[in-house]
């Protein structure tokens, strides 16, 4: 992808986001919860402002009501920390907004370079842990999905588009965090000897198939929790209804 | 078919020089070698250009053309526009000798730092017994035909001189991770490749990759995966807790 | 001494080839001071063009494989005219030195078992040659160059030699230029080995490249060696015959190797009509045979396509004659409907790559068209078989620049196997001899010395003065002939009268030519200046190619019968009286002369070998 256009759809996810995130409203529709509220760690959420009503929103109060702004907040940074780190975004970054190199072969602005060796870029290697987390999320929003299939009433049975979207959008997210370098190592990579794990090596294979995809797999998840999170906030401010097939 | 092509040929040597233009007759199906041949046999005889097998296995014949580096025996004409001219260069990021040549002693200086293979204590002596799926992976960095494009595209060293001392590139990261992988070599070489050999200065930008005329993931298979593996040994609080207990994992 | 860079050393390589680099080895590794030059940059040498594989009687696959059968089948593919013992030695230790490369950290492709891979290949009983996918040249230059660094062997890199020293009938050193700065060099021992490879850059369709340009053959005719079996070249059935630009580039064997077969334009399997008697107990005469043999080797055998290579040229060659040949003028080469694209990608990766960047062909979805192309010369410098020395003292040679191994013609995958073995014999044979004659660099190398202890030959100062003046004529001319041109010429000539069907007249004209050439080589002029000048190279270069063309052309005119890489249209069968000689090509005042040599006597132990055992 053109660094030009992945600069862009960059920034216009993290201006979306920036603003949803802030926004502490519209993020629950029985059944369906945005990706960016889940969990909820605050007990705000217990009365979270959806159109002109209130609903209490599914939460563990570990924040008490002294946490008055968006709960949204205390949880991002893992997600944002695990895409902050990926090495696809890492390299998609550098080249749109750091210049370092602008495009391959073309001259970079800057004076002196010290790539990743020191503090903060340093951090990058921390990548593994954020996957890991990544992977705690991953099982909280298929959750979410999950009770997608329950109606309004919490009857069993129930599904409209918004079950769909929450679906695909955590289908994308393992499918996203599969795919990462870390987790191909973690899963197999750092064997020396593939031949004596040959379990852990037909995850690697798995694994290192998702990998070549790991770009598309990145844009897709990232645009896709943002539309998840739109869709949901315009159902719950009343602006559309949920379909429901059955 | 024969037609006439433009070239501009960076000439000059170490104290300077300038894109020079030329017309030379070209046939379909011919590679931007073969036009160089034939400009030095007709009218440049003098005009310095490395090569050898001319079939993209040795990886003599590395310049840039209309800024890209590339292979000059696999640039095929035939995916030019006919009527521009083509513009071929000597690689940025080693000194130049004359012309297209370039010094590119760097990378074996880089080469003479790499530690040897190490066979194991396990199988000390060949003939080793090693599984085809053990082998794989350093299979595709050993296809390397050292063309030092990867080095000469890489940012860290193309824009910046003062990196070269510290810095072995893409073409040597694969190398430490061939070995690193090689299932029958006991050396560790982590700390090394991350504390002198640069490791730390890729940002992963793939570059390297896109210009590799041998198609080998290098950022994929064979930087990122070491980067994880230093990750390891460097930054893996769990793991440098277990050592400060002394208890090496 | 004169006022040019001055190096002294034990034992000095030519080459940086798979010979040059396992000589160097084991010359380091015997304790001398050893340095090795080579035209280009290390690691680029045509060693890495060399694609099948290491021909190695492992066994690996077929238990029944052994030296005795690998020596048989190398005689019976050079048509009895190698050197006994060299095809013995050879078979011996080809699997030694293959598992040495495994030592020094070579990945070959492995079995089942995760023993080295063995694969089929022309004129081999057995599946024999450990490769690495089709690129098992670059893995071996790789080995070897990543062995040579790690010792701290000294290379000289774009360093070329035009002259050997001598002091009296001994070796002396070799002198040479810079090609970055054009600035002589010298460099002073006793000992020197030719690993410069062949030939081939005199033919106009060759798989060689620029470097091959017969630097080590002139060499040793210019110290006073002789060279033996020079007709022989050999041409490799399948080269690239379409674009113009990739012409001769070679197609690996193992494509036939790997289940190809070979067509003609009315979708005939040709092969099948030109088994010749010497072969036929051996190769199947059908095509369901011939295809079970893939599978079942014991009970079948082998398909025609995998005949010896001069057999498989011919074959290629009478068949574009008579009008059957492909649209750019092959034949064609079909492994796309016989193997799967997976089978193809796997185990042809390069060739896949090679055709698809360089002709825009698919070889998992259409054939490619292949035709024979200037591969390789069995003929080189006559060499003692245990030791590589040639006839004079302190010269040895190693490689495809040494003659006598491949007899007639050489078997594919016996090439990489010739390197390792004479390369390493050549480096602790030449470090020996170094050691016993005291050499001018030995600074004590503690090696006890062999042979009689002496004074260090020196290079004669008015030879250096001498080689500077003939290096530089070409800048003394103004208004002489281009050189590139002249080369073209040389080319033209031997590809049509010294090419794969020879006749006497054609070869008296291509002699009338190359004496013209050398007379107008003597006029060459060149542009520019000494610092990285190609053309100046290339003149310098073109009076190797001449005296070594001269010496092919020579030596094909006297041989008055066909045999492997030699096939003469005027006297087109074997001839038992030639069947035991060997031509062997001289310099003598300036002149190139030939006489006949009777073949060394074969032990009945190994003459028993021979018999074919079905």
């Amino acid at each position: 992808m053109q660094p030009t256009i992945s600069g862009t759809v960059l920034l216009a996810f993290i201006a979306y986001s920036t603003w949803a995130a802030f926004a502490n409203s519209d993020y629950f529709a029985r059944p369906y919860i945005s990706p960016f509220y889940s969990p909820c760690l605050a007990s705000i959420c217990g009365s979270a402002r959806a159109g002109s009503q209130h609903v209490s929103a599914p939460h563990v109060g570990i924040f008490g009501p002294w946490w008055a702004i968006s709960p949204a907040i205390l949880v991002l940074i893992f997600p944002l920390g695990f895409r902050l780190t990926c090495y696809y975004y890492r390299r998609a970054y550098y080249r749109a907004f750091w210049q370092s190199p602008p495009a391959c072969a073309v001259g970079e602005p800057h004076k002196r370079y010290s790539g990743e060796t020191r503090f903060p870029l340093i951090l990058q290697n921390f990548h593994r842990y954020f996957f890991y987390f990544g992977l705690i999320f991953n099982a909280i929003l298929t959750y979410d999905a999950v009770v997608s299939f329950r109606s309004t009433t919490d009857k069993w049975g129930h599904m409209g588009l918004g079950t769909v979207v929450l679906v695909v959008n955590a289908a994308l997210l393992w499918l996203y965090s599969l795919s990462c370098h870390s987790c191909r190592h973690i899963v197999g990579g750092r064997l020396k000897h593939f031949s004596r794990h040959p379990i852990r090596f037909k995850f690697w294979g798995v694994v290192t198939k998702l990998n070549s995809r790991h770009m598309q797999l990145a844009w897709a998840s990232l645009i896709f929790v943002a539309l998840t999170d739109l869709y949901v906030r315009l159902v719950a401010s009343g602006t559309i209804t949920d379909p429901r097939f059955f | 078919m024969t037609y006439d092509l433009k070239l501009r040929v960076w000439r000059g040597d170490a104290s300077g020089g300038a894109l020079r233009d030329y017309t030379v007759p070209v046939d379909d199906g011919e590679v931007v070698l073969d036009a160089v041949h034939h400009l030095q046999a007709r009218e440049a005889g003098d005009m310095a250009v490395r090569w050898n097998c001319k079939a993209g296995k040795c990886g003599s014949c590395s310049a840039e053309i209309n800024g890209r580096p590339r292979l000059m025996c696999l640039a095929r004409l035939s995916t030019f526009e006919r009527d521009e001219p083509i513009t071929i260069t000597p690689l940025r990021t080693f000194p130049v000798v004359k012309d297209l040549v370039t010094d590119v002693g760097f990378n074996y200086r880089k080469a003479a730092e790499v530690p040897a293979f190490s066979p194991s204590a396990a199988q000390p002596q060949a003939p080793f017994k090693m599984a085809q799926i053990d082998v794989e992976r350093s299979q595709e960095f050993r296809k390397c035909i050292e063309c030092f494009l990867c080095q000469d595209t890489c940012h860290v060293i193309r824009d910046h001189e003062d990196n070269k001392a510290a810095f072995s590139g893409p073409r040597f990261f694969i190398r430490y991770a061939e070995l690193e992988m090689h299932p029958n070599d006991d050396g560790d070489r982590r700390q090394l490749v991350q504390q002198e050999r640069g490791l730390g200065l890729c940002n992963i930008t793939k570059c390297c990759s896109e210009v590799c005329p041998e198609h080998i993931k290098i950022t994929d298979n064979g930087i990122i995966p070491m980067k994880e593996r230093v990750a390891d040994v460097r930054y893996d609080p769990v793991r440098f807790f277990r050592r400060r207990q002394g208890n090496p994992s | 001494m004169t006022d040019h860079e001055h190096h002294a050393y034990d034992v000095v390589v030519i080459g940086a080839g798979g010979a040059g680099l396992r000589a160097a080895i084991a010359a380091h590794e015997a304790g001398a001071r050893t340095a090795v030059i080579c035209k280009s940059l290390l690691g680029k040498a045509h060693t890495v063009m060399a694609e099948g594989g290491i021909a190695a009687a492992m066994g690996n696959l077929y238990s029944e494989d052994n030296w005795k059968v690998h020596f048989r089948d190398t005689m019976r593919g050079g048509k009895l005219l190698n050197h006994w013992r060299m095809a013995e030695i050879h078979a011996q230790e080809a699997p030694e030195r293959v598992w040495e490369l495994e030592q020094w950290g070579a990945l070959f492709d492995r079995t089942a078992e995760g023993l080295i891979s063995q694969r089929d290949f022309g004129g081999h009983r057995y599946a024999r040659l450990a490769h690495v996918g089709d690129r098992t040249g670059l893995e071996m230059i790789r080995t070897l160059q990543q062995r040579t660094v790690s010792l701290g062997i000294d290379v000289f890199m774009e360093c070329t030699v035009t002259d050997l020293l001598k002091d009296g009938d001994r070796i002396a050193g070799a002198f040479g230029y810079w090609r970055e700065s054009g600035r002589f060099v010298v460099f002073e021992a006793p000992a020197v080995i030719l690993a410069t490879g062949g030939i081939g850059k005199s033919w106009q369709v060759t798989s060689n490249s620029w470097e091959y340009t017969g630097d080590g053959h002139a060499l040793a005719l210019r110290a006073g060696a002789t060279l033996v079996n020079m007709e022989f070249v050999q041409f490799h059935p399948t080269g690239m015959v379409w674009p113009p630009s990739v012409r001769g580039i070679l197609v690996t064997e193992s494509v036939r190797g790997d289940g190809g077969v070979l067509r003609n334009s009315e979708g005939k399997r040709f092969m099948f009509d030109y088994i010749p008697e010497f072969f036929k107990a051996e190769t199947a005469d059908t095509e369901a045979e011939a295809d079970r043999w893939y599978e079942d080797k014991r009970n079948n055998r082998r398909p025609p396509e995998l005949l010896p290579r001069d057999e498989v040229a011919r074959a290629i060659n009478s068949e574009i004659k008579a009008g059957r040949g492909s649209p750019h003028g092959g034949v064609f080469l079909d492994i796309a409907s016989r193997r799967s694209a997976e089978y193809i990608q796997k185990r042809l990766p390069s060739m896949y790559h090679q055709f698809m960047e360089l002709a825009e062909v698919d070889i998992t979805a259409d054939p490619m068209e292949v035709g024979p192309t200037c591969h390789y010369v069995m003929g080189g410098v006559e060499v003692d078989p245990d030791t590589g020395s040639s006839l004079v003292e302190g010269l040895f040679a190693a490689g495809e620049v040494a003659g006598g191994m491949h007899g007639s013609n050489r078997l594919g995958g016996n090439s990489l196997g010739d390197l390792l073995v004479f390369g390493k014999r050549a480096g602790e044979h030449a470090a020996a001899l170094a050691a016993g004659s005291a050499g001018a660099g030995s600074a004590g190398a503690g090696s006890a010395g062999a042979g009689s202890a002496g004074t260090a030959p020196k290079p004669q100062e008015e030879d250096l003065a001498a080689a500077g003046r003939r290096a530089l004529a070409p800048f003394e001319t103004e208004g002489g002939e281009n050189p590139y041109s002249l080369h073209q010429t040389l080319q033209a000539t031997m590809q049509d009268l010294v090419g794969i069907i020879r006749t006497e007249a054609e070869m008296q004209k291509a002699l009338d030519t190359i004496g013209e050439l050398a007379q107008r080589i003597e006029h060459l002029s060149v542009e520019g200046h000494r610092q990285y000048n190609p053309g100046w190279h290339l003149a310098i270069d073109l009076r190797n190619m001449l005296l070594v063309s001269e010496a092919v052309a020579r030596a094909a005119l006297e041989r008055k019968e066909s045999r492997g890489g030699h096939t003469r249209d005027d006297y087109p069968t074997t001839d038992d009286w030639w069947a035991k000689r060997n031509v062997i090509v001289a310099l003598e005042g300036g002149a190139v002369t030939i006489r006949q040599q009777p073949l060394p006597v074969m032990p009945p132990e190994l003459a028993k070998l021979l018999e074919v055992s079905q």
